[in-house]
């Protein structure tokens, strides 16, 4: 293991150094970034396991860990996505032929009725972040397209998120049609309105009151 | 752009319960003209909305409006505005939006006939039109349902007519999280602006046609996601003020379309309004707390007209039904604002002050908005040669003002916030007052993120 490259990897994930030529953090210009560094950790025989836990998911965490402590803001933490993504390129065909495994897959859509996504896609960022597989249904998603996608991902965790009181109540007959085709499947809500109490009266086994928190519970209850 | 001057150049004459073009509805309530009027906003508890429950939904909307004039009346209220913003459902069949502003009219018109009681209602429309991504704001299937609402709902008796409109909305959304200041101008200076000059021109037109009063808009999406996204610190407050200011020069074109008065309560962007154009304002501070939580609680009614509590779901608390409450918060609230009016202008002005002093040092968001500071950005705003050039300017005065404050010791911000006056000012460095070198540059960053020509460009 390499351990001054995967420190260097980690260095740029965690203050969003993306590549040579991104400006920003004005302390890193001219240095080269995540997308730079992975390419010369892959050909000097770092594993890219190595890379993905000991490099980008412990940066991320480190950033995660910040972000919670009220010492950055999420253009900051989406600077280091983006940087971690810059990675990720190098190590897809990894991913494809089996070598490197994420946690899992996490689908994720706000319930049908409902146009807010701020909140969803900031989960997102956060989960794939974490080491997850995200796959983002959008806004307005009818229970069809969750179950599609649940078919397609068994193993998959869904995340449904809801703004408004008159649409929250939308993720119950959601929950009902994913649990009719795939009993199993681990469902965590999430959105202002939504208490724990009213995720476990529809059916949720989780219940997120920030994307902070519902990261926490996809590693602690699905991992 | 229309206003070149302001119409009320003190922060003393930027008075609540005070406008220089007071509105008047049809039942008499006259909005800016000496005195501060509750408007009360209020949603559904959690609930579907279907033809099986449209029963149940025609009497929650009727015991609201009743409750609340029941206890407006005990409480020697001088009369109350009703905000009736609709869900989806009933702007998407507009039969029911209809049906609805008819249910609570006729409250308000009995309690009128037998006992004097004056109360109207706010028609807001929810914004369709971003159902589709991206939105396609001048050819949506949406809007033949959007503008029968507008029309048919104001016969019905929605006085006033509002929107909470979101053109500029799909590209806003990814600037606020990027803290990118440059997109964030472009989406409100150019493609809000656009999308409000199509807009209000219709509303205007429908209010013109169904003599009813084509009120204001507001930049709820904008500037509010943004003080909600600062509130939880995933942005800083410092852009959040900025947006907020910028916000003005957008939602001032609803005016300039022929809109009168008052803008709508979650307008946080008001104040300038009134001291460029001298139209009444609706605006919603510490009241607005059953919605979502703000740092402007008390300098919000520095210059309200109405004064508003945001949206509360009709649930029972411990008193009464939740609108109920919120209707004696507001009362009590616009008694003492209307009691200070009675002591003259220099009681008001102190209470103005108070108000004011109370959060000013607590929050970018709060010390942009003090009267004060509402004349010297409005200023800017008014000398800008477009736009695009007013909300650069306002930004840029935003910040020293933000900057001097913080600098001086008169404002509290964390470490963590400062770096980021720096970094906004250099991002207003290369953004160009031309509208169509703004385009042309923008245009590639954000291929697909909006239609063009769906803003006329």
């Amino acid at each position: 293991m390499n351990t001054e490259l995967l420190e260097k990897l980690s260095e740029c994930v965690e203050f969003g150094k993306i590549n040579l030529a991104s400006p920003y953090p004005p302390q890193m210009k001219g240095q080269p970034g995540a997308d730079e560094i992975t390419k010369e950790a892959l050909e000097s025989g770092v594993t890219p396991t190595e890379i993905l836990n000991d490099a980008l998911i412990f940066a991320m965490n480190k950033v995660g860990q910040k972000f919670s402590e009220n010492k950055i803001f999420v253009p900051q933490m989406l600077l280091s996505a983006k940087a971690m993504g810059a990675s990720m390129v190098h190590l897809k065909p990894f991913f494809a032929n089996g070598s490197v495994k994420r946690k899992g897959t996490f689908i994720l859509g706000t319930v049908f009725g409902d146009l807010h996504d701020i909140g969803k896609n900031l989960l997102g960022m956060m989960v794939e972040g974490a080491g997850w597989e995200v796959i983002d249904l959008g806004i307005d998603v009818k229970p069809e397209k969750f179950i599609e996608a649940v078919q397609q991902h068994p193993d998959a965790v869904v995340g449904i998120s809801a703004l408004l009181t008159t649409t929250m109540v939308n993720i119950k007959p959601v929950i009902e049609a994913i649990r009719a085709v795939s009993p199993a499947t681990k469902i965590i809500v999430g959105g202002a309105p939504l208490s724990e109490e009213f995720a476990i009266s529809i059916g949720a086994d989780g219940y997120g009151k920030n994307p902070q928190e519902g990261v926490i519970w996809l590693d602690k209850h699905v991992n | 752009m229309k206003y070149t001057k302001l119409a009320v150049s003190t922060p003393e004459g930027l008075l609540f319960g005070n406008a220089l073009y007071p509105v008047t509805t049809r039942r008499g309530l006259v909005i800016g003209g000496g005195s501060v009027i509750p408007e009360l906003n209020f949603t559904l508890p959690p609930m579907s909305i279907n033809s099986d429950t449209l029963t149940a939904i025609g009497e929650h909307y009727k015991g609201i409006v009743t409750d609340a004039i029941e206890h407006a009346r005990h409480l020697h209220a001088p009369g109350v505005i009703f905000e009736f913003e609709t869900l989806l459902e009933m702007t998407q069949t507009p039969s029911i939006g209809i049906e609805l502003v008819k249910i609570m009219n006729d409250v308000c018109e009995e309690n009128y006939i037998k006992h004097g009681f004056k109360s109207e209602i706010r028609l807001t429309p929810n914004d369709l039109r971003e159902f589709d991504r991206p939105p396609l704001n001048r050819t949506s299937k949406y809007l033949d349902a959007m503008w029968e609402l507008f029309d048919k709902g104001s016969l019905a008796g929605g006085d006033l007519l509002s929107i909470e409109s979101t053109g500029g909305k799909e590209i806003h959304d990814d600037a606020l999280m990027t803290c990118d200041l440059k997109t964030s101008i472009f989406a409100l200076s150019v493609l809000g602006v656009r999308d409000m000059q199509f807009l209000w021109s219709n509303i205007v037109a429908i209010a013109k046609k169904n003599n009813k009063i084509a009120a204001g808009d507001t930049a709820c999406g904008f500037g509010n996601t943004a003080m909600v996204l600062a509130e939880k610190q995933f942005i800083p407050k410092t852009f959040a003020a900025i947006v907020r200011i910028i916000t003005a020069v957008r939602t001032l074109v609803a005016i300039e379309q022929g809109a009168v008065g008052p803008d709508k309560d979650c307008g946080y962007e008001g104040p300038f309004l009134k001291a460029i154009t001298g139209t009444p304002i609706s605006m919603e501070g510490k009241g607005s707390a059953c919605a979502h939580f703000s740092p402007v609680g008390n300098v919000a009614a520095c210059c309200a007209d109405l004064w508003s509590n945001e949206s509360v779901q009709n649930i029972k608390l411990l008193s009464g039904m939740a609108p109920t409450v919120c209707m004696e918060q507001l009362e009590y609230d616009a008694r003492l604002m209307n009691q200070a009016l009675k002591h003259g202008k220099p009681a008001a002005n102190l209470l103005q002050q108070l108000l004011a002093e109370s959060d000013q040092a607590l929050d970018p968001q709060a010390l942009i908005l003090t009267p004060k500071n509402v004349i010297t950005l409005s200023e800017e705003i008014v000398k800008g040669e477009n736009y695009i050039d007013a909300s650069v300017r306002a930004a840029k005065k935003g910040l020293d003002i933000i900057e001097e404050a913080y600098k001086s010791g008169q404002l509290l911000l964390p470490e963590v916030e400062v770096m980021w006056i720096d970094m906004l000012r250099d991002s207003l460095s290369d953004i160009p007052t031309d509208e169509s070198k703004f385009v042309e540059e923008m245009l590639p960053t954000l291929e697909g993120k909006f239609i063009p020509s769906e803003y006329g460009l």
